[in-house]
């Protein structure tokens, strides 16, 4: 007889688990797709500071990925997607989004063209039923490959310093370009992408070297100010840069109950990865409609008056009408100012005169807050480091 | 080299796509019916020509009947009101007349023949109520959506003007189901057999379906079945005469392979020998399944989209039997100029049924039996007689193709042997076409009679799929006018007649 003990272990372990547990000594753990996932290990500001002045480590693993292969690959993905596929040359990485019938978003993710008939794509939610479905005529493969990459994200000043002292010569590697290096009895592979706006390479291989490459990089990186960070250093950085993430800033088409909840990449800033000339995607019909009517929402990086971050606050014109409301938001580390990123109806935003109710809990009591919002260019903060080729030796 | 030589390309020059060309004509375009048919299917045995699918006219849009002026394209009837025998294995048959088929004659006792004259009185009512539906689009769910509420209105005033308890009972009927009317009312099992055949004919429902009784009112809406002079080849043929006449120019042997499809825009169409034709407009009268899964294909449509056509059900029940008789045969006394139905009971229809849903060949189908040589000359070589029924239940996609096929051809004789005895000995041609065989021929998917099921699910705003009940397709530029749209199928020419007045309204 079988004997049934997943209720036990509810969450899964990635394939570092016995390097993120031991550096976990907060013991804070979070449910990230269903892994157990560091939300800090050690101190917030010091991990943080790790991300935009030395090097940071964070266990990519739980992203969901999937892996499409066949001879229509790319015309599978100019389908379901609304970038062009195609266009991406073999060996580079977009982000992308895609869209149901209606041209509502179902979820973003990067985009990594591995050959000429072969992608991986990354994603914050599982989407296995659309894909599949979207594969109908076809020729296509496609699969869910989560558990078979072992990743992790290096990002900071010294990463590409960090990632020579390893022996992986990362000095002409463009931003969303990738390289394959032999490592171990396997491979691994580079590339230059994350999500902290920073300088910084993700790096994926499989499971049985995950240990040895964690143990490797950190070893290589010691002197390099290296160190483990946990997912809330990571949405520091994000917000400081201004990603979006599904089920943050938006809620995808395919799990919103209510009617008026999804949102369209119009709404989401987002349209402009849309390729018009591409021919049919998911939702085109309906995003075309949309582009000659209007949309109704807008997403914005907003500053805030005071230094009270306005998480969830609510957003009014005027300080009286309720005009959207704040998706993510924090007291910027870098830019020591408050930032938020914000769904805002459009006829709000032409007025100005926006507002952020804020509720600070101040020992048991809410202080009210009643701030000025000011509608600022995203990213907030976009080092130029973050692009130079070669990058800067730090 | 591509051509552009018209101002709408018709793709099937089935009763819908005529339809649809001919108001579009009378408008002034400059139509082209693309049919894949190249002549007539050869004859099934020497001297017989091969009979068309459909054998009776059941539903035949009185707008399309006057609008393409049929009479005066050859259109004349052989019995414009045909009587229903429901045919007894003892010769105690019984005989149903009147448009309603609510007139007996024959061994029934009083109550039923009461009760049957009230039912079917109140079967035709409701039917007329929903009739005004059959020609408009179908109303929609949403808000400020151009409605017509005006003819809305009218329906449902009629509706309740039959005052509170009819207009309950007509609720009630929209949901319940065949069988358990007949046995609310009627006890005759020959009568509630014949009955059960009709509201299920063409169905993928046994009279136990929830929601069996529907599809029976519809088709109660279209009047009762009539003969075509010359039959159902003759009406066809009447059709494109009319339409030849207005100018349209019907290419046979033209076998469209896929829409032509440009920025979103249907330009036009490739033939299958890469014959490339272009046109601002292009309808397609061929069902909505095989026109977005293959003439337009998956990957110029929305993932969405294409997984409800993938779905959206398309089963066959119906096979069609053919055959060429030596003499005349006899079904022990019953008027071979009425319409043989040969189905025992309510309960021989559902047992019919049951097989099929598990891919398998009933012991004893029922069917309804035609002899259009009874009527006329014409339709078979003198002294002999040709006999056409549509036979249920069939299996749409058996195991074994060839073998259901057999069994079905040895079911349907057995049961044509008990009914007439001795008429295996005049059998010199047998033709049986399973729904495969017809998806193979006419191109209803699954061989379903109404090119995608008509069951409740899949009526009004929600045929063929929710989306698209509007006759447009989201490819801009192709239309939908087959039986798979609103308001189904049979030879009646309705979903093209609307589909043209929904692309004139859209001033395309
Ligand atoms: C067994 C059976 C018996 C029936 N009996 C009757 C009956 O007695 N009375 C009745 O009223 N109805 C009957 N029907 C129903 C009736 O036949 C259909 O509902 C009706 O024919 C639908 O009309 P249509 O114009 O939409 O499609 P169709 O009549 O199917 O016309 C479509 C046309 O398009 C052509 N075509 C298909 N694909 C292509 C292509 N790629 N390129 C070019 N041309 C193409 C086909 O050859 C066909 O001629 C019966 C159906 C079945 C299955």
């Amino acid at each position: 007889m079988n004997v049934l003990t997943h209720y036990e272990t509810p969450l899964l372990q990635s394939p570092f688990h016995a390097r993120t547990a031991a550096a976990n000594k907060m013991h804070s753990w979070g449910n990230w797709g269903g892994y157990a996932s560091v939300l800090t290990y050690e101190d917030l500001a010091m991990e943080h500071a790790a991300i935009r002045n030395t090097a940071s480590v964070y266990d990519l693993c739980p992203m969901v990925k999937y892996r499409i292969t066949g001879p229509d690959a790319a015309a599978y993905l100019n389908r379901l997607t609304v970038r062009n596929a195609a266009k991406l040359s073999v060996g580079s990485v977009h982000y992308t989004v895609w869209c149901d019938d209606a041209g509502k978003l179902e979820d973003d993710g990067t985009l990594f063209r591995l050959g000429a008939h072969d992608y991986r794509l990354c994603c914050q939610e599982r989407h296995l039923p659309w894909l599949l479905d979207s594969a109908f005529g076809f020729d296509v493969a496609v699969r869910e490959e989560t558990e078979e990459v072992a990743a992790l994200s290096l990002q900071g000043p010294t990463s590409a310093a960090a990632l020579s002292a390893a022996g992986f010569d990362v000095t002409a590697l463009k931003p969303f370009r990738m390289a394959d290096f032999p490592f171990g009895r396997g491979r691994l592979m580079i590339s230059r992408t994350g999500f902290t706006g920073d300088l910084g390479y993700e790096l994926w291989t499989t499971p049985d070297l995950a240990l040895n490459l964690w143990d490797h990089i950190f070893a290589a990186g010691e002197l390099l100010g290296i160190r483990p960070i946990g997912s809330d250093a990571l949405n520091l950085a994000r917000l400081e840069t201004g990603f979006v993430i599904t089920n943050y800033d938006f809620t995808p088409a395919q799990q919103a109950v209510r009617e008026d909840r999804a949102r369209s990449p119009f709404e989401m800033g987002l349209d402009w990865l849309i390729d018009w000339d591409k021919g049919q995607f998911t939702g085109r019909q309906a995003l075309l409609a949309e582009k000659a009517k209007g949309s109704k929402w807008a997403f914005v990086g907003v500053e805030i008056d005071g230094n009270i971050s306005a998480e969830g606050a609510v957003l009014y014109h005027d300080r009286k009408t309720e005009a959207g409301v704040v998706t993510g938001a924090c007291w910027s580390p870098t830019l020591k100012k408050s930032i938020a990123l914000a769904q805002v109806e459009r006829r709000f935003l032409a007025k100005g005169n926006l507002w952020a109710e804020i509720y600070a809990l101040r020992e048991l009591h809410y202080a009210k807050l009643m701030q000025r919002v000011r509608v600022v260019d995203r990213p907030f903060f976009a080092p130029d480091r973050r692009r130079a080729t070669p990058p800067g030796r730090f | 080299m591509p051509t552009r030589s018209c101002d709408v390309i018709v793709i099937g020059a089935g009763p819908n796509g005529l339809a649809v060309a001919i108001r579009l004509a009378k408008a002034g375009r400059k139509v082209l019916i693309l049919e894949r048919q190249a002549t007539e299917r050869p004859g099934f045995a020497p001297g017989f020509t091969a009979p068309p699918l459909a054998h009776l006219s059941y539903n035949l849009d009185p707008r399309v009947e006057a609008g393409m002026n049929l009479s005066s394209h050859g259109l004349t009837w052989a019995a414009p009101v045909l009587d229903t025998t429901a045919v007894s294995s003892d010769g105690h048959h019984l005989r149903l007349s009147g448009r309603d088929l609510g007139k007996v004659d024959g061994p029934l006792s009083p109550e039923d023949r009461l009760a049957w004259a009230a039912l079917s009185a109140r079967l035709t009512r409701f039917a007329s109520v929903l009739r005004p539906f059959r020609d408009m689009p179908p109303p929609r769910l949403a808000k400020g959506v151009g409605n017509d509420l005006w003819a809305l209105a009218k329906i449902g005033l009629r509706a309740r003007l039959m005052g509170k308890a009819e207009f309950r009972e007509l609720l009630r009927m929209f949901l319940t189901n065949t069988y358990d009317v007949l046995n609310d009312e009627l006890s005759d099992p020959l009568l509630k057999g014949a009955l059960a055949f009709d509201a299920t004919l063409g169905t993928w429902l046994g009279p136990r379906s929830p929601n069996s009784l529907l599809p029976w009112l519809d088709r109660l809406s279209g009047g009762g079945p009539r003969l075509p002079a010359g039959g159902m080849g003759a009406l066809a043929a009447s059709m494109r005469n009319s339409a030849m006449a207005a100018g349209v120019t019907i290419r046979s042997g033209a076998s469209v392979g896929r829409a032509l499809i440009e920025g979103g825009r249907a330009t036009g169409v490739v033939l299958d020998g890469g014959e490339e034709l272009r046109a601002p407009l292009i309808v397609s009268a061929v069902s909505p399944k095989s026109t977005l899964l293959g003439l337009v294909g998956p990957q110029a449509l929305d993932t969405g989209l294409v997984n409800r056509i993938r779905h959206q059900k398309a089963r066959g029940g119906a096979a069609k039997l053919h055959l060429a008789l030596s003499g005349v045969p006899d079904f022990r006394g019953a008027d071979l100029k009425t319409r043989l139905v040969l189905a025992p009971s309510e309960e021989h229809v559902e047992r019919a049924f049951n097989p099929v849903k598990y891919g398998q060949v009933p012991d004893t189908p029922v069917m309804e039996v035609l002899l259009p040589s009874a009527h006329e000359a014409g339709h078979a070589p003198a002294g002999q007689h040709l006999l056409t029924a549509v036979v249920q239940y069939a299996p749409h996609n058996p195991a074994d193709r060839d073998a259901a096929r057999a069994d079905m051809l040895k079911a349907a004789l057995a049961q044509l042997e008990a009914h007439s005895p001795g008429i295996g000995g005049l059998i010199t041609h047998a033709e049986l076409l399973m729904p495969y065989d017809i998806e193979t021929i006419w191109g209803l998917p699954g061989g379903n009679w109404h090119a995608g099921e008509l069951s409740i699910e899949q009526m009004l705003f929600l045929r063929p799929l929710p989306g698209l009940s509007q006759y447009r397709t989201p490819v801009q530029g192709l239309w939908l006018a087959s039986a798979g749209c609103h308001p189904g199928g049979g030879v009646s020419g309705t979903p093209g007649w609307n589909a043209a007045a929904a692309i004139e309204r859209a001033g395309e």
